[in-house]
């Protein structure tokens, strides 16, 4: 059976909890949170003011000149909901200068570089803010790597990344994310019209149900189509997930000597709090 | 003959053994004001959970000569202990353990016997196994001390109850998972399912401390219970905050209790012997 179903009460109590306890233990009381206007960083800001205080929240907004007017409203809908703190730091002016250096590169290149130069802007505040980078990413795209290696994906710590696209809805909605912001399609808005479905090519909900088989459930690929999903869509997804795992670990490092980094110096970054 | 039970549902500073001792001894100097009779601590109250390479630097003997122990013997003059520590034993292997003190003196330690080492756990990658599951005497009758995995495994609950323990002492630090719509994390829901079987199949009582806070992205959930000889659920501490959860138990209960169930006196440990000894000589054939 695939029920995606949370108990948000639940989720709330132990998301809220974790922001508090990780970024209290860590020597802070603040955090910093790239807003882009879309459900996820919307969540991560709810959970935050929640944790730490709306006061004690910095929301970060870095429009590039092709992002939406829209997303800066939605995003402004979550800082005034929350009366959290907030920031305009446009991309633009930072961004240019390389693009005009590679006036050929692809819209992938181009986004890598807007994501990157956000994650500067949020490391940067996070220093004068004195808070920690609290992070968006959500399961699903987590496992499907559609992100951006030190980019959108770089935080401190991430309230969100053992919950599915769907999860997230179900979340934000009982939290009271706008809903605007909910019914809105999900986009990395990166160029007028793109959509995160559109370009995978299925939807969240269709791909949710099937990585809750695939990792939840421990389905084997076979056992999925057996499940009623199509095969040439198992296989893609499954392949997705392999080729996206180096976004998920450390960069290895080359074993030399008996203890390394790694492999066998093994310490939670809680220890000694 | 009636106690006080107090079960201290505790937040641990990871490694940080001299802090997590104050938190220890001013949890005793509460619940002896309330009046408690035994004090029990969670799964490694000392140290913290997730210990990794930490777990030889923190490991310990639980002797006098121990500044940690020697503060915990003398506090447990006025009230007994149950405390969760690693012990590194003369031949140098780290166990996780539980001590029972009471008037100055160790009376128990119990060695974790079951490590979980898959899924989110390492245990055996970096603890030795304990090998020895027995109950003992206290001023309040006969107990047993499990910890965690070792009570997921139904042998050791049952083991401790044919070794004459009435009371079932059992620790954990259980990390939350399995959230779903229900109302209850799907492991918050397995231990207390089975913490209230064991007292309802064994007639006894069942006292199970958790510890509550985060270690990483892992979350402690507490809920600490208490359940009678019927099954009765005593107290329950609250989810996923620190607090001291106290139960009145009266020890007549088992004697109300067993005279209507008994399932002890008819417990057939003979014929368990005897089949038992005729599976495992069968073991390599039946599970091939």
């Amino acid at each position: 059976m695939i029920d995606l179903n949370i108990n948000t009460d639940l989720a709330r109590t132990i998301l809220t909890g974790f922001l508090h306890n990780e970024i209290t233990r860590a020597g802070f009381s603040h955090a910093v949170v790239g807003l882009s206007g879309g459900i996820d960083s919307a969540l991560s800001c709810y959970l935050a003011a929640e944790a730490l205080g709306p006061q004690n929240v910095l929301a970060v907004r870095m429009p590039y000149r092709s992002s939406s007017q829209e997303s800066l409203e939605h995003a402004q809908l979550v800082i005034d909901a929350l009366g959290i703190q907030s920031l305009t730091v446009p991309i633009t002016e930072m961004a240019e200068p390389l693009f005009a250096q590679f006036p050929a590169a692809s819209s992938m290149r181009r986004g890598n570089v807007m994501a990157r130069l956000r994650m500067i802007i949020l490391y940067d505040q996070s220093e004068e803010f004195r808070g920690l980078v609290v992070g968006t990413g959500n399961k699903t795209e987590i496992l499907l790597g559609y992100t951006t290696l030190f980019g959108d994906s770089a935080c401190a710590l991430n309230p969100l990344g053992d919950l599915y696209k769907t999860q997230v809805r179900q979340l934000s909605r009982a939290l009271g994310v706008p809903e605007t912001i909910l019914a809105k399609p999900p986009s990395a808005d990166l160029w007028l019209g793109q959509t995160d479905e559109g370009e995978l090519g299925f939807t969240y909900a269709e791909v949710d149900r099937l990585l809750y088989l695939l990792v939840d459930q421990r389905y084997s690929p076979e056992e999925c189509v057996a499940a009623g999903f199509a095969e040439k869509f198992v296989r893609a997804v499954v392949e997705r997930v392999r080729r996206n795992h180096f976004k998920r670990v450390l960069p290895p490092v080359a074993k030399l000597s008996n203890r390394t980094i790694g492999y066998d110096f093994l310490y939670l970054r809680d220890w000694g709090t | 003959m009636k106690l006080t039970l107090a079960l201290a549902q505790i937040n641990t500073r990871l490694g940080d053994m001299a802090t997590n001792l104050d938190k220890h001894l001013a949890l005793i100097q509460e619940a002896q004001a309330a009046g408690a009779d035994l004090l029990v601590f969670p799964e490694l109250s000392l140290t913290g959970y997730v210990l990794q390479d930490l777990a030889s630097t923190v490991a310990i003997r639980p002797t006098s000569d121990n500044p940690i122990f020697r503060r915990l013997f003398q506090a447990s003059q006025s009230i007994d202990l149950v405390v969760g520590f690693v012990d590194e034993d003369r031949r140098h292997r780290f166990f996780i353990a539980a001590a029972y003190l009471s008037g100055g003196e160790l009376v128990h330690v119990h060695h974790k016997v079951y490590l979980p080492t898959y899924g989110l756990f390492d245990e055996g990658r970096f603890f030795a196994w304990g090998d020895s599951i027995q109950a003992f005497d206290t001023r309040f009758g006969r107990v047993g001390m499990l910890i965690c995995e070792d009570f997921w495994h139904a042998s050791p609950p049952y083991l401790l109850w044919l070794d004459g323990a009435d009371m079932f002492l059992l620790t954990s630090a259980s990390p939350g998972r399995g959230l779903n719509d229900g109302a209850q994390l799907e492991s918050a829901r397995w231990v207390e399912h089975i913490n209230q079987a064991y007292a309802s199949l064994f007639t006894t009582f069942v006292a199970h401390a958790n510890r509550v806070g985060y270690e990483d992205g892992l979350h402690f959930w507490g809920g600490s219970t208490v359940f009678d000889p019927n099954g009765e659920l005593l107290v329950k501490g609250a989810y996923n905050q620190e607090g001291l959860t106290l139960a009145e138990i009266d020890l007549n209960q088992l004697h109300r209790t067993r005279a209507r169930l008994p399932l002890l006196r008819d417990e057939r440990t003979a014929l368990v012997m005897r089949e038992m000894n005729r599976i495992h000589s069968n073991e390599r054939l039946t599970n091939r």
